[in-house]
């Protein structure tokens, strides 16, 4: 009855989030034996993906924690040396896709709890990097009609939608509201925090906690309050190199890139903060 | 109608039938064995007592009867109406009432919140009264009448037009009032469509999510329902969510069997 398979229950995307990019550089050819190559793990290709060929580009295949979608879509452009294959789901699933032997090189989640596993399963190497962070914000509709000033006192009567304390964005709001010594009366706990940006950016609701990035996201439609840094309780994002990664230099080239200004500079424009 | 008291299997029909009416039940019945196979029944008892499953399946038990009392108020004289009209209005007024059936739950509570939401086409001008329904439970009494009552007036307007009006004629032709026939003669008669309509509505409402979480939210005790409660716990708690699934289970098969009785015991008494 209680077979090991039962703890690998899969994070259900919606289906959009389950994009799989791929970057195919020219030679055509070469790029598509290439991706056999990471198939089959060992055929060679004499011009593309030996970490010591100067011409075409490297494959690497990145493992990223869905709300990295835009932004590593986005950072993989920036390489032309790399022929990117990008992976995005819910990072405990992640980890589980390369416990099972998915062929990834670059591991990269939203949370250190993820990562942590992946450590201690010695999938991936044992130094993770921290490469962004993600903080708790207040978001309102556009106008601030309640007239929300902050995590405070003017929260009291307002309509305030929240994630449930057992999701991440959860955990987040209500450590934020302790901080700021406010207990939180929501009229509604959302399973997912794009719920909490929905009911916020459609007026519904007069005020939502949810991740920098999620504001960002939403754009006009919703305004942010700032949250004092130092109670922001910021989530932080690690990322390191599959144990077997086939890609190995690709790998660290892709994390180097991450973490350039020029991947920063990316990063930020979708709201996430300095490690 | 034969109805006879020794079990009946598949009187005269040809045997191949057997082959795909096997498939078809086994298709149904077998991913709910898995669920069974899956529940670690010991803990049932604790899983199910705690304050949030309790909520959630008292608030779902509520609603669901109040959603169905509501579906049989309004939703049972439309089916009237609608058996007993012809012509381009009554089969517009048809269509557009069985649309909430075959919408996305997702599309039903979007529809629900630009009319009903603060900003919506009556929610505005309600909100200025003082009165919003959202994140309320009487929006999950709405969501829930929404795509649950269509099931209670098909179930009714097709058993009424199948039905005929001989016995209403007849009825007339003794005198009797149209509201006197309406509740001696028709509604009598309707009985055992009005039970499995009115099962059908309360399942239907009891599985309701989709709509409920794009209009109501989710906050135990005032609209956090059985499935918004199992949807939560599905990647924290997988044990308690299959206990509350199998919650669910038993009541939706135990209306259905219910109704159901209540359906044969009533054609069998009219049948000599």
């Amino acid at each position: 009855m209680h077979s090991p398979s039962r703890r690998t229950s899969k994070v259900n995307l919606h289906p959009l989030e389950q994009v799989q990019i791929h970057f195919r550089g020219a030679p055509a050819l070469c790029s598509a034996v290439a991706v056999v190559a990471l198939a089959l793990t060992s055929v060679g290709c004499s011009t593309g993906p030996a970490a010591s060929a100067p011409t075409g580009p490297r494959p690497v295949t990145v493992f990223a924690a869905a709300s990295l979608t835009a932004a590593f879509t986005e950072i993989a452009e920036l390489a032309p040396s790399l022929d990117v294959t990008l992976n995005f789901d819910g990072s405990p699933t992640l980890v589980d896709q390369i416990t099972s032997g998915a062929p990834a090189d670059v591991l990269a989640t939203a949370d250190e709890a993820s990562m942590q596993r992946a450590t201690e399963a010695a999938i991936v190497a044992p130094d993770p990097t921290i490469f962004a962070t993600n903080s708790g914000v207040l978001i309102v509709p556009k106008g601030n009609p309640a007239q929300v000033s902050g995590v405070d006192g003017s929260l009291d009567g307002t309509k305030l939608v929240v994630c449930a304390r057992a999701v991440p964005c959860g955990a987040t709001a209500h450590k934020i509201a302790e901080a700021a010594g406010v207990t939180l009366k929501p009229v509604s706990e959302e399973q997912k925090v794009t719920d909490v940006r929905g009911k916020v950016s459609s007026g519904e609701a007069d005020a939502g906690i949810v991740f920098a990035t999620d504001a960002q996201a939403a754009g006009d439609a919703v305004e942010t309050i700032a949250v004092d840094p130092e109670k922001r309780f910021a989530a932080r994002y690690p990322m390191t190199i599959v144990t077997e990664a086939k890609n190995p230099a690709a790998a660290r080239a892709f994390i180097d890139l991450v973490l350039s200004e020029e991947g920063q500079a990316v990063l930020a424009t979708h709201g996430f903060g300095a490690p | 109608m034969t109805l006879t008291t020794s079990a009946r299997l598949g009187d005269g029909l040809p045997r191949w039938l057997f082959v795909p009416a096997a498939l078809a039940t086994l298709f149904l019945t077998v991913p709910l064995l898995g669920i069974a196979a899956r529940v670690p029944w010991a803990e049932v008892p604790a899983l199910l007592s705690t304050p949030s499953s309790v909520d959630a399946l008292a608030l779902s038990l509520l609603t669901c009867v109040v959603a169905t009392l509501i579906a049989l108020a309004i939703g049972l004289p439309l089916a009237l109406v609608l058996a007993r009209s012809d012509g381009r209005l009554a089969g517009v007024v048809r269509t557009l009432v069985t649309i909430p059936m075959v919408l996305p739950p997702v599309v039903s509570g979007l529809a629900l919140l630009i009319t009903f939401g603060r900003r919506g086409v009556l929610g505005a001008p309600l909100s200025v009264l003082g009165i919003e329904v959202g994140f309320s439970t009487v929006a999950v009494v709405m969501a829930q009448v929404f795509v649950a009552m269509p099931f209670l007036v098909t179930a009714v307007e097709g058993a009424l037009r199948s039905s005929g009006s001989g016995f209403e004629g007849a009825a007339a032709s003794l005198g009797a009032s149209p509201s006197y026939t309406l509740r001696r003669v028709t509604l009598p008669l309707l009985a055992p469509s009005i039970a499995s309509g009115s099962a059908l509505t309360f399942a239907r409402a009891l599985g309701e999510f989709g709509a409920t979480i794009t209009f109501a939210g989710s906050l135990q005790g005032v609209t956090r329902t059985l499935p918004l409660e199992i949807y939560l716990l599905r990647e924290l708690d997988t044990d308690a969510a299959l206990a509350l699934a199998l919650v669910l289970i038993v009541v939706a098969a135990l209306t259905v069997a219910v109704t159901g009785w209540f359906s044969r015991r009533t054609v069998r008494r009219r049948v000599p």
